[in-house]
């Protein structure tokens, strides 16, 4: 067994080959980050794989504005340990323009306006291919996305029309002004993911562990209460301990309780889980099909 | 899954696999059961299951419906594709290539294969050995997957029958016998809808000794999938930090395809021939004493020579064969059909050259293995055997010797469609 090569290890290899793929196969990549612990992870591994040299792509951070205070101090400190480039789309500035209209009511969320601003952001900066933390075993729409998944020039998704994906042989050959989401954690769950993060000792935020929070039990999940929600009748906050399982939108991204403080113990509490982590996204649970939609509209 | 946190990890591989059979074989139940059973499903995904069972008014929770991701599409007749699962055990992460298996979907089946170490071929134990099964195991065979479970489900209908699973082993051995090579094939007969043999060893037949499809899985010896033998480097970056600190590195970033690198190992670069020395193999976790496929580096050279993506790095005593006449399988994936003599892009590890097809040698009927020299039409779903001619040298090794190496796709040059799949001979 001279040769063998542990689960974690084949897939940062995989995941690193697919990062020097996108900066090898396309004139202008970026990688999205948005502060989940996923994106964390595709950043890291884009800094593994291309040191000792600066990642050749900057990253992307696709603000809604309704972030937890901690998410971005992470995102700071985060940014300059792995020596990248941070670019900043705000969806305000989207809304200032008039190219979306805020959502209104209890269960306003900016979550489907981040794609006006991602795809706005995309162009203006002129880029052909965004590096997404996507996994396929998030969700059942996610199962069969690719590698390198094709973007019209709307930057939709066309399940007819993605390109079969053999051996490690990726074709990012596109049209002018097609471009492609590329997803090198494919391959990963939530348990490599978890695993990775503690071999590699990489820090994370706060709202990963838990902690003591105000929040208030809504759509069958629990919401941290922020100035970004508005109290319905009959909603009082409660102290509970609780940790996020994603981290997203502030409005929208549902906590569990748990006491898990740290990485052992998320582990453990992930191992022993009942619920997949997207069950407590409450923009999931929108519609059945809501990953579907906002896929061919764009989103991830 | 409560076991996975005191799992040691360092122990831990991965196995990838195909599942293929015939619609109403039982393979998403098997697969249901597989993940169920192994306890890799999720309350609320279990909850929907539920709900779905109960909607479609089923007696017991169906389990098929855990992936049914497929068949709805297929109900809608919408694309069929392969779709990717993930489990995993204290022993071992699996990745299933889930793909449908009817005649029109080649295809998938090749594209799922082409990554899999292992592919469960399934049979209705009613139907025995039919035409299906003979493709199943005709694409594992071409694609080179090392282990095939021949998984023989529905016994429950057949009253568990030792006689029954002779005879399919039997008719089974006697086809794979004419495709050559199968390496390591295991009978497992089973019942995916109770549960007999999948994790559980069945209590319904006494007279079968050999182990539950899960623990198979689980203990199959993958090691030698890789070729450890011929050093091979497909160069895809070549990373240059201008730094103060770093002022002089110079990294060749890839993915060991095959073989062994050591520091100070004498290396030729492909395709100019020049020789040099390892002088350090990086990664971001410090420099390594050896690397060996699967795993991500970056080769550093004694001497500056010139490198670029593209390019490989491999061993002057055992260099990997240089041509512009390649002889291969090849698969179409297209509804516009191969243009002989006409022009594609053909990719060949991080290589791109042009490429024309010369000659259609012959065809596949992959579910009789007879070959087809008269039809020089070769269209979605086929496979065939051809002669291309390149543009500029590859440096290849056979698909049997190295799947990285000996693997390539077409590309059409306008559309930039991914046309067909290649398997150099
Ligand atoms: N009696 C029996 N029925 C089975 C078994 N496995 C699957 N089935 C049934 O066979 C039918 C087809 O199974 P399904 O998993 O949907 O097949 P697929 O089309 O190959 O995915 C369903 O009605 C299953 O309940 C088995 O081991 N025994």
């Amino acid at each position: 067994m001279r040769y063998k090569v542990n689960h974690l290890k084949q897939l940062e290899s995989e995941a690193i080959f697919v990062l020097r793929e996108t900066a090898a196969q396309f004139e202008k990549p970026v990688l999205l980050f948005s502060g989940g612990k996923d994106s964390i992870v595709m950043a890291w591994l884009a800094y593994k794989a291309f040191h000792p040299a600066k990642l050749p792509f900057p990253l992307l951070h696709v603000d809604t504005g309704h972030n937890f205070p901690e998410t971005i101090v992470y995102r700071d400190q985060f940014v300059e340990r792995i020596k990248a480039d941070l670019h900043v789309g705000l969806v305000q500035d989207s809304i200032d323009q008039g190219r979306v209209v805020e959502e209104t009511g209890p269960n306003a969320s900016r979550n489907a306006l981040q794609t006006v601003t991602l795809l706005d952001s995309l162009e203006s900066g002129g880029y052909d291919a965004a590096l997404g933390g996507g996994r396929r075993d998030e969700e059942k729409a996610r199962a069969k996305e690719r590698f390198f998944s094709h973007r019209n020039s709307f930057g939709e998704w066309d399940p007819k029309n993605q390109r079969p994906e053999l051996w490690n042989l990726f074709n990012g050959r596109k049209q002018h002004g097609e471009h492609f989401r590329v997803f090198p954690l494919s391959n990963w769950t939530e348990m490599d993911i978890w695993q990775y993060i503690k071999a590699e000792e990489i820090d994370l935020p706060n709202l990963y562990f838990a902690h003591e929070r105000d929040v208030i039990f809504r759509n069958g999940t629990y919401l941290a209460v922020t100035d970004f929600i508005t109290l319905q009748d009959g909603e009082s906050p409660e102290k509970k301990r609780i940790r996020f399982r994603t981290i997203g939108d502030a409005t929208c991204t549902g906590a569990v309780e748990s006491d898990a403080a740290n990485l052992d113990q998320i582990i453990a509490e992930v191992a022993a889980a009942k619920e997949t982590e997207r069950g407590t996204r409450a923009d999931d649970k929108r519609s059945e099909t809501a990953m579907e939609d906002r896929k061919k509209q764009g989103y991830f | 899954m409560s076991t996975e946190a005191e799992t040691n990890l360092e122990d831990m591989d991965l196995l990838r696999f195909t599942t293929a059979g015939s619609v109403d074989d039982g393979k998403s139940t098997l697969i249901g059961r597989l993940l169920y059973d192994s306890k890799n499903i999720f309350e609320d995904q279990l909850a929907a299951v539920e709900l779905s069972s109960k909607k479609r008014g089923d007696e017991h929770v169906n389990l098929a419906l855990v992936t049914d991701g497929l068949r709805a599409e297929r109900e809608q007749g919408i694309t069929i594709d392969v779709a990717y699962r993930y489990f995993a055990t204290p022993k071992r992460k699996f990745i299933i290539a889930d793909t449908p298996g009817h005649i029109q979907y080649t295809r998938n089946m090749v594209t799922g294969a082409s990554t899999a170490n292992l592919a469960i071929v399934l049979i209705d134990a009613r139907n025995g050995v039919i035409e299906q099964t003979c493709r199943h195991a005709f694409i594992a065979n071409l694609l080179r997957i090392q282990h095939v479970v021949v998984a023989i489900n529905k016994m429950d209908l057949v009253d568990w029958s030792e006689e029954r699973f002779n005879e399919i082993k039997k008719a089974f051995t006697d086809f794979a016998s004419r495709l050559g090579q199968i390496v390591d094939v295991t009978f497992i007969p089973m019942s995916a809808l109770n549960g007999d043999n999948v994790v559980d060893k069945s209590r319904n037949m006494d007279w079968y000794d050999g182990p539950t499809l899960l623990y198979h899985l689980e203990n199959v010896y993958i090691g030698a999938d890789y070729n450890h033998v011929d050093a091979r480097f497909p160069v895809q970056w070549v990373i240059r930090p201008h730094s103060d600190e770093f002022h002089d590195f110079r990294g060749y970033a890839g993915r060991v395809a095959g073989g062994v690198f050591k520091p100070g190992d004498e290396v030729m670069v492909r395709s100019s021939g020049f020789t040099s020395k390892i002088k350090a193999i990086h990664t971001a976790d410090g420099e390594i004493e050896e690397a060996f496929a699967p795993l991500s580096c970056s080769i550093l050279l004694e001497d500056e020579i010139d490198i670029s993506r593209g390019d490989l790095i491999c061993k002057p005593n055992n260099p990997p064969e240089k041509g512009q006449e390649i002889e291969a399988m090849i698969c179409w994936f297209s509804e516009r059909a191969l243009q002989l003599r006409g022009k594609y892009i053909l990719r060949h590890t991080t290589n791109e050259v042009k490429a024309m097809v010369e000659d259609l040698r012959y065809k596949v009927n992959i579910n009789n293995l007879h070959k087809i020299e008269d039809d020089k039409s070769f269209t979605l779903n086929e496979i065939g055997r051809v002669k291309l001619r390149t543009s500029a040298p590859l440096f290849y090794d056979s698909y049997r010797r190295n799947r990285q190496t000996g693997s390539f796709i077409l590309i059409d040059e306008q559309t930039n469609e991914t046309m067909g799949a290649g398997m150099i001979v």
